[in-house]
């Protein structure tokens, strides 16, 4: 398995006079578990952003399994796609958001649903066994009729999971998926994240668990300031970190 | 001799007794309150001026219910598409496109800015302002065309002048609950590759509806008192029709009775609808929804019924 699944390419991103992102270069090959460090502000969860277009790119381009991300390229050109292109090529990308964003207003099974039904016209009874099969495998079976405030934190997160699952996406991207949570609710999410990465699921995840990223990790990537500092195997950065950037943020978190 | 402290020896804590406070004024204005009503009550029944028997002979004659039923469909038209309308300038101002953003603030403010009673009179003058309408190329030819008067009856000018008006305030009812929903759910169901369409009726508009239904509830409440300016249209609507009445045999009061009697019933009628809407439209937010008022009266009679046959066993 050493096809590029995704590739970042000289990404630049400003909002307004802040420069967010000044040309980060990134590869993930499928099936790998990318983990990206940093301090906050550094640029990580605006790049996790850019990957599945929630932000458009200033410079630079993204591509998923060799397809352009939110453009189409002909010539030297990058035409930029129409929303309803870029939604559609969303449904590739599972997103996990930092604070879940689980429709309140429909139940568990109907947040799995929504998506694959009204995005991939799965029929129904599809959908909804394909939901329970993952609401299952988040040991959440249980919970299918039960509405999101109705549950932890944690279970909350897990359904986010299962609901970014049922598109089955390419690459799954977390944002800070554990930082909203209970300290003592952290490790039945993360228990769910490394179910998936033994099963081969190819993820770019951004957090500050610095014990998960060791223990599940093939790169971590340190960024600061907008650029990445360094990446490798985590036993190269974490333990013997080339940079001064790295060395200090290291010794701050752990 | 009264003590004051815990710690006093010679009384343990499980003896104290509690004694609750006594609020004298409070139950002072509640006499004076009760004194007013009923003397207001007493003034209702027996002062000859309300002519209770001429409000029994007409409240439900043939012509008040029918200008009742009147009263109902200007205020069901209206709302119903005045909310629709509504509901796209909202999104219209919403939308990315400063065209569609300039003309849908323009529509607001203009229909903001005109009194409703001047905008009707605008309407039922139509035929003064547009003598035809037609179907052709816009400042080309026209291919088909009918006399203003004739397309729209009297009627139809009414219901034209209320929607307009409402659609104005609709719109910015629609915007404020739309802004309300949380950004990360339209983030989510962008991420999820959700048509647009369909984030809009199935994420955005549900959840909106919390915010929109209470001051919509208080729109088409104003709104359905708000038809009795269409009187000056003359349209047989109830206010319209309680005037013709009380000017042919001269019983004022016991007629605006009347009228006041069917506008109180039918806003109590939807006071109660939008209790059920907007206790539809809360589902998922609360852990358990409240109990409806008919559950807790329910609650309340077996809670009494169980108390009292405990007695009754206790005492034989």
């Amino acid at each position: 398995m050493n096809d590029v699944m995704v590739d970042v390419h000289g990404v630049h991103k400003s909002f307004g006079p802040l420069a967010v992102l000044r040309g980060v270069d990134l590869r993930v090959r499928a099936g790998e578990v990318t983990v990206i460090l940093g301090p906050s502000g550094s640029g990580k969860s605006t790049l996790l952003r850019t990957i599945n277009h929630l932000e458009k790119v200033d410079r630079g381009w993204i591509s998923i399994d060799g397809e352009l991300i939110g453009y189409r390229r002909s010539g030297d050109k990058l035409h930029e796609l129409k929303e309803r292109d870029v939604l559609k090529q969303r449904t590739h990308i599972g997103f996990v958001f930092q604070n879940f964003n689980l429709f309140p207003h429909l139940t568990v099974l109907e947040n799995l649903v929504e998506a694959p039904v009204s995005a991939l016209r799965r029929p129904r009874g599809e959908a909804d066994e394909t939901a329970r099969r993952l609401l299952a495998r988040v040991g959440l079976a249980d919970r299918a009729d039960a509405y999101p405030r109705q549950l932890s934190g944690g279970q909350q997160q897990r359904v986010a999971i299962a609901r970014a699952l049922a598109l089955e996406p390419k690459v799954l991207l977390f944002d800070e998926p554990t930082s909203a949570l209970d300290p003592e609710l952290v490790g039945e999410v993360l228990d769910v994240i490394k179910d998936l990465a033994r099963t081969g699921t190819t993820m770019i995840v951004v957090t500050h668990e610095i014990g998960f990223a060791r223990e599940v990790a093939d790169t971590v990537v340190f960024m600061d300031d907008g650029v990445v500092v360094e990446h490798g195997p985590p036993t190269a950065v974490l333990d013997a970190p080339q940079h001064a950037r790295t060395r200090a943020f290291l010794s701050k978190v752990l | 001799m009264i003590s004051d402290t815990l710690t006093e020896p010679t009384t343990r804590t499980a003896d104290l007794k509690v004694v609750p406070a006594r609020h004298y004024a409070r139950w002072a204005a509640a006499v004076a309150v009760i004194v007013l009503v009923a003397q207001f009550t007493h003034g209702l029944a027996t002062n000859p001026v309300w002519e209770w028997h001429v409000f029994r002979a007409y409240i439900f004659s043939e012509t008040i219910v029918q200008a009742v039923w009147v009263t109902l469909q200007l205020t069901a038209y209206a709302t119903v598409l005045g909310f629709l309308i509504g509901t796209v300038i909202a999104f219209m101002r919403l939308s990315r496109s400063p065209v569609l953003q300039t003309v849908a603030w323009t529509y607001i403010w203009i229909f903001r800015s005109i009194p409703m009673i001047v905008q009707l009179v605008f309407w039922f003058n139509l035929s003064a302002l547009y003598e035809e309408l037609g179907v052709g190329i816009p400042f080309g030819p026209v291919f088909w065309s009918v006399d203003s008067n004739s397309l729209i009856g009297t009627i139809g000018a009414a219901v034209i002048g209320l929607t307009l008006h409402q659609a104005a305030y609709a719109a910015e009812i629609v915007r404020g609950g739309v802004i309300a929903v949380d950004h990360g759910q339209l983030e989510a169901a962008a991420a999820l590759g959700i048509p647009r369409l369909r984030q809009i009726r199935r994420i955005v508009l549900p959840q909106a509806m919390r915010a929109i239904l209470p001051t919509a509830g208080n729109e088409i409440i104003g709104l359905l008192k708000g038809t009795s300016v269409v009187y000056v249209m003359s349209i047989g609507e109830l206010f319209y029709q309680v005037q013709v009445i009380y000017g042919r045999n001269g019983r004022v009061i016991p007629l605006l009775l009347v009228a006041t009697a069917w506008y109180v019933v039918l806003t109590s009628l939807l006071s109660i609808a939008q209790y059920y809407v907007e206790r539809h439209f809360a589902r998922g937010a609360n852990r358990t929804p409240p109990p409806t008022p008919l559950q807790r009266v329910r609650r309340f009679v077996e809670s009494q019924r169980l108390l009292a046959t405990r007695q009754l066993t206790e005492k034989t």
